[in-house]
């Protein structure tokens, strides 16, 4: 379960943003370009620290402005897939997957049972030895999601995950986070720009504007305008 | 309606193929010929027994030492320089930008007077160091630190360059696997940069082995103690000028193969994402 309330002051305006999200719940968070969408996830994640607010992550306080605790970024255990995935090119799909299995400092036969499981769950098998650098969008996203998910995260984030993919791998990506989400039992905040991907991933959704939340509901909700862009609705 | 860009005719074509030829050609030899000149002043029996001239290997020998532990220094406090420098914003970072890039276009003679005036015997921090009995100036020290003086920002460029346009997201992603800045920095960022870190260390090499005004005025010219290659040369002139030409062509060789090197290493990137 995650429940955050963040502030911070930015350029243009500030942000002020609210936001829950429970077990085995995909939270999507829509808004125009600049409505502070990925700079919320940057808070919650700890990269960009909030000026106030508080961010509880399954009872536990990872961020309270006011006591002043700040759990780093490396102990928040949360999986976040940037947007454009950001595999690392030079590392095969095995050890971008184990990556974050390292640092957990897990032996050797624990580790590859693990980044073997997700392989086989992410349907990587046939490419596990290729360098990410030359995968396909599909399946980069695919490592992304399983490098995420490996170190079991009490979190999972996704910034635009389906921005640059072909239909065909956005449906593969969508079944796999749903997949996921539903069997890790665990809160998940996307960011996306379609209220198509919207529907079809998220049981809730949280509309911001200019760094505040302006509307909240359920993806059938929606005001049908027969447009597929947030802003115009 | 005219004719704005009538098509080349056959006979405009080979004038155009002419002019282009020429042009390729002329620059080709202007650059070529003075280097073919020095191996056409000398014969091989002649550069055989220069090269084993003591005088040369003593200066090949100090040359490559001299340029190996400059590279060292470079490497081992630029290295993290460039990356601390790239990933801060911090009050006059462009006043570090520009002093990090002076050396370009400082003349050499302009910075070894200025490393004299600094740490020579009299100078602002060498009469201190005098007191304790060190001197720096006239010394195989001076000659390293004239050498990274003017040879650092070869490597310091192409690193802050390289970590500036190397994608954050690839270190944020590491840091949410737990991953410690060091780890990130040896597993994820120096891979991504190595090649044009690499480029770049062998550039300020191929700097520091040809370094030559800033030497002479902080090091002076002493043969087995401040004398590099360049300055051989510089001797040779007024001595014994086969000497001069075989060290010139030693240079030559030792040039071509980095900038080969240099060639090779730029074309093997790694697939970005």
């Amino acid at each position: 379960m995650l429940e955050a309330t963040v502030k911070k002051v930015l350029r243009d305006f500030t942000l002020d943003v609210k936001i829950r999200a429970g077990h085995g719940e995909i939270v999507v968070i829509m808004g125009e370009n600049g409505a502070g969408k990925s700079t919320t996830l940057n808070l919650i994640s700890g990269l960009v620290t909030p000026d106030t607010g508080s961010i509880r992550l399954n009872g536990t306080d990872v961020f309270d402005a006011g006591t002043g605790i700040e759990v780093p970024v490396e102990d928040r255990r949360i999986g976040y897939v940037f947007q454009n995935s950001a595999v690392f090119p030079h590392l095969t799909v095995y050890e971008n997957i184990a990556f974050g299995l390292r640092a957990m400092h897990l032996n050797h036969e624990t580790l590859s049972e693990r980044v073997g499981h997700w392989v086989k769950k992410m349907d990587l098998v046939n490419i596990s030895a290729i360098r990410a650098g030359n995968l396909s969008g599909g399946q980069r996203q695919r490592v992304a999601l399983a490098r995420a998910l490996a170190t079991s995260p009490a979190l999972l984030m996704l910034d635009e995950p389906f921005a640059a993919l072909d239909v065909q791998s956005i449906v593969s990506v969508k079944d796999a986070i749903c997949r996921c989400v539903t069997e890790l039992q665990i809160p998940c905040l996307a960011v996306t720009h379609r209220i198509a991907d919207a529907h079809d991933v998220g049981d809730r959704i949280c509309v911001l504007s200019r760094g505040k939340n302006v509307w909240e509901g359920k993806p059938s909700d929606i005001p049908s305008s027969g447009s597929n862009d947030i802003g115009k609705i | 309606m005219p004719i704005l860009f009538p098509k080349p005719g056959r006979c405009r074509r080979t004038l155009i193929t002419i002019g282009a030829s020429v042009l390729i050609i002329s620059v080709t030899l202007y650059l070529a010929l003075p280097v073919a000149a020095l191996f056409l002043r000398t014969t091989p029996e002649l550069f055989i027994s220069s090269v084993c001239d003591p005088r040369v290997i003593s200066a090949l020998w100090l040359s490559l030492f001299t340029s190996t532990i400059s590279l060292g220094i470079v490497l081992l406090v630029g290295t993290p320089f460039a990356y601390v420098h790239s990933r801060n914003t911090y009050p006059g970072k462009m006043i570090v930008d520009t002093l990090v890039d002076l050396p370009l276009v400082l003349p050499p003679a302009v910075a070894g007077l200025a490393l004299l005036v600094l740490y020579g015997r009299i100078g602002f921090i060498g009469k201190y160091l005098n007191m304790f009995g060190i001197t720096l100036a006239f010394t195989t020290l001076a000659v390293i630190m004239a050498q990274i003086f003017v040879s650092s920002p070869f490597y310091l460029r192409q690193a802050k360059s390289l970590f500036e346009q190397l994608d954050p997201a690839y270190e944020q992603t590491a840091r949410t696997l737990g991953a410690s800045p060091i780890r990130i920095f040896w597993t994820i960022v120096l891979p991504l940069t190595v090649s044009g870190l690499v480029s770049g260390a062998v550039m300020t090499f191929a700097r520091a082995l040809g370094e030559f005004g800033a030497t002479i005025m902080f090091a002076g010219n002493l043969p087995g103690v401040t004398q590099t290659m360049p300055l051989a040369i510089y001797s040779g002139m007024q001595g014994d000028f086969n000497i001069g030409i075989t060290i010139a062509i030693l240079l030559v060789i030792i040039s071509f193969a980095i900038m080969i090197a240099v060639r090779i290493l730029s074309q093997r990137e790694i697939p970005h994402a």
